[in-house]
């Protein structure tokens, strides 16, 4: 391994507690460890920062404090929103609308849905990772109970047009569950605007610790609760709160509230610094993906010739994290469904790599990268 | 990649699986001031041979294997990858061990692997990662002779001697690989374990094939090809019939139990025809064979222009036997054994010794 400062660029996989969150949260799992349940003086020492951490998640996202649930994570947010309103909507109907490139946490929990009984249409996208909103529109049928669409896509960033998916769901009097997991911290996610019923968020993405994330529930949306047991977050969710998590993840999205716009301009511009130079280094290489609707922090890129767990261990071996496609239980790769739903044809996607960038991003991380992976690319098209 | 080598320290990918074996490679080429990378490779996919009850089976690649081997790979401080064969296992190990019982042949997929996952694409995945060499746990070795030309030897160990599957390694692979363990007995790679303390030193031993983790390697051919497509009868030497048989590819050469026939004197599977869906079944002298042809002939160090008197292996658990090794057109060769040896297998890997040197090796394809 190399003696040289470690690179990340995997920001999309997760990012590091910032150290304003983690001041934050301490006192937390220390002095005020109290369950906000409890109507003695711990509880209540802890109780009002949960609802502290509420208003700040509801600031970010443009939603009422009482409509964010905290969850463990974004993907229990995920099988909450599927789940939850496929039982609350027994008798109504059975079929789901969805995308062919969702997050595991939402294709996984379909294909269960789907053997339990439900109906699921896919949409399918193009070469750009969008869905065809007229193929939407005919989708929907009176057994329709859902739709469920990611804001932006964890693999290549494309933001998906969620407001006008949002717009039609409005329209045909169907619920819409918006994935946004990715999206939070790097583009503006506002609930009235994506006219969504439920949302997923996520903290760890955000400079909040692993462990916390939070299902928007808009008022009026008929959904269950996937765990049971006390009465904790209205009855939407089971379970003593995450308290130092909970107060993390208010805390990441003050800070991301104030950073949002300065920090997406300074990414994109790292960003393009990133592609334009591999673009003018490297031989045969394309961009996968929307060229303008995308996350600002997010590039994917396929170096065609190349295999991708070997540019990304050969990249690991000069500290740089990067990463590609999704990742089986053993930690190896396998072909990306996200890359082949989009017709990127099989030799592309197995080269393809995702950097993701973050607010701590430097230039000089940047151009290390561009220093060694021309050298990388061309012995991996040699050996 | 000047930034690779540090110095003139060496880059060395080791296939971990996860035993005993090429975790005391790793921590021993670690030692010796190599740069060591752990690899482990995926070759199939786990979900797909769970038992009924949800159990695993513990066989030379199993996810539980994989956690074991990142965990060495933790233990020593060297990076450790995995990656996923699982296509190309299929393709060239799994459907290729199918279609040999299909042809009514005894296939060895442990050769397989080794010849086109192992020393091909492991290889050229080392080579990828800039590596200088990429080490086995096998107890092989490997020296330069005076010709200058790489010679593969029997491992140190006559219990653990993995040569035989070693057979169809070029000049090219074997400039690159490291057989660490070739001089050193099972023993002492169990006591270097304990001393490196790595937390596999009592593992036990991997025996079966596998993709096959339970044993049940007739539900893999079925679940590939479907039942009943070779069932016929079993007959003897003279054609009469004595019994019916659920497929060809429930017997192997030699076999003697599972016939379910009544007979005064013992019977032994002697023929497996699955064109004809045939079992032929004879006596202990029936198995006997004078000699083999074999096909798909490979010599390490340059074939010989002329019959060549050796020994050979015709399965992993034979002792080698004396022979006399004719090579043919076509990379073909006729093997004539000293006195004839019983069980003759077509499908598996007879491989050609002179001492403790293997000089290669060829698929059995009938006996003479």
């Amino acid at each position: 391994m190399n003696c040289t400062t470690p690179v990340y660029l995997d920001y999309n996989a997760t990012s590091p507690v910032h150290p304003d969150v983690l001041e934050a949260m301490l006192p937390y799992l220390t002095d005020r460890f109290g369950n906000p349940s409890s109507i003695h003086w711990a509880g209540r020492q802890v109780k009002g920062a949960v609802e502290e951490a509420r208003e700040r998640v509801a600031q970010l996202v443009n939603c009422r404090p009482v409509e964010v649930v905290f969850t463990s994570c974004g993907t229990e947010a995920d099988n909450m929103a599927l789940r939850g309103t496929v039982s609350a909507s027994r008798g109504r109907g059975n079929h789901i609308i969805t995308t062919v490139v969702e997050h595991p946490a939402v294709a996984e929990t379909c294909r269960m849905l789907e053997r339990e009984g439900c109906e699921v249409t896919r949409l399918a996208v193009g070469r750009d990772g969008l869905p065809d909103l007229a193929e939407l529109e005919a989708a929907i049928c009176d057994r329709t109970i859902l739709i469920s669409a990611m804001f932006a896509n964890n693999e290549t960033g494309t933001v998906l047009p969620a407001a006008e998916i949002g717009a039609i769901a409005v329209r045909r009097r169907v619920p819409f569950h918006c994935d946004a997991v990715q999206a939070l911290g790097k583009i503006p996610v506002d609930c009235q605007t994506l006219q969504a019923g439920m949302v997923a968020l996520s903290g760890h993405k955000i400079g909040a610790p692993k462990g916390i994330g939070a299902l928007v529930v808009r008022t009026g949306t008929r959904l269950h609760p996937l765990i049971l047991g006390g009465s904790q977050e209205r009855n939407r969710r089971a379970g003593t709160e995450n308290v130092a998590g909970i107060v993390a993840f208010g805390a990441a999205c003050e800070r991301a509230a104030a950073t949002l716009a300065e920090g997406a301009a300074r990414m994109a511009a790292l960003r393009d610094r990133l592609e334009e130079g591999l673009l003018r280094t490297v031989p045969d290489v394309t961009l996968n993906g929307h060229r303008e609707r995308r996350l600002p922090n997010t590039s994917n890129i396929a170096f065609h010739g190349a295999k991708a767990d070997s540019l990304l261990a050969s990249l690991d071996l000069e500290g740089i994290a990067a990463s590609s496609g999704s990742a089986c239980s053993s930690g190896s790769l396998k072909a990306s469904p996200v890359l082949a739903a989009m017709g990127i044809a099989p030799e592309a996607a197995a080269g393809s790599l995702r950097f993701s960038l973050g607010p701590e991003t430097t230039v000089a991380e940047i151009d290390r990268v561009l220093a060694l992976l021309p050298g990388i690319v061309a012995r991996l098209r040699s050996s | 990649m000047g930034s690779s080598h540090e110095g003139t320290r060496k880059r060395v990918v080791v296939a971990m699986s996860g035993g005993v074996d090429s975790s005391v490679c790793a921590a021993l080429l670690k030692e010796e001031g190599y740069e060591v990378i752990g690899i482990s490779m995926q070759v199939w996919d786990y979900s797909r041979f769970t038992g009924d009850a949800g159990e695993t089976f513990g066989t030379c690649c199993s996810l539980d294997d994989i956690h074991d081997a990142r965990r060495v790979a933790e233990q020593l401080e060297i990076p450790f990858y995995v990656v996923n064969f699982e296509e190309e296992f299929q393709r060239l190990v799994i459907d290729d061990f199918v279609d040999e019982y299909f042809l009514g042949r005894t296939p060895n997929p442990c050769v397989r692997c080794n010849q086109w996952i192992k020393f091909e694409l492991l290889l050229k995945k080392a080579r990828e990662l800039a590596a200088d060499f990429m080490a086995t746990g096998h107890y092989a070795r490997i020296e330069r002779g005076d010709d200058g030309l790489l010679h593969l030897w029997k491992g140190d160990d006559p219990s653990k001697d993995q040569s035989y599957f070693l057979f169809t390694l070029t000049q090219e692979q074997l400039a690159r690989t490291l057989f660490p363990l070739g001089g050193m007995t099972k023993q002492e790679t169990r006591a270097l374990a304990a001393r490196y303390g790595l937390r596999v030193a009592e593992k036990g031993e991997s025996q079966d094939v596998c993709f096959v983790p339970d044993g049940d390697y007739v539900r893999l051919l079925e679940e590939a090809r479907g039942t009943d497509l070779l069932s016929g009868e079993i007959v003897d030497r003279d054609g009469r019939v004595l019994g019916r048989h659920d497929g060809t590819y429930r017997y192997t050469i030699g076999q003697r139990r599972g016939l379910g026939i009544a007979h005064p004197h013992p019977l032994y599977v002697v023929g497996v025809d699955a064109e004809r869906r045939e079992v032929t079944v004879g006596g202990a002298d029936e198995l006997m064979a004078q000699g083999l042809r074999a096909s798909r002939v490979h010599w390490i160090a340059g074939a010989p222009d002329a019959p060549l008197e050796a020994e050979c292996r015709i399965r992993y658990r034979h002792r080698p036997v004396p022979c006399m090794v004719e090579p043919l057109p076509g990379d073909e060769a006729h093997i004539r054994f000293a006195t004839p040896e019983k069980s003759v297998t077509p499908g598996q890997a007879v491989v050609f010794y002179r001492g403790g040197e293997v000089l290669g090796g060829g698929w059995i394809e009938e006996k003479l």
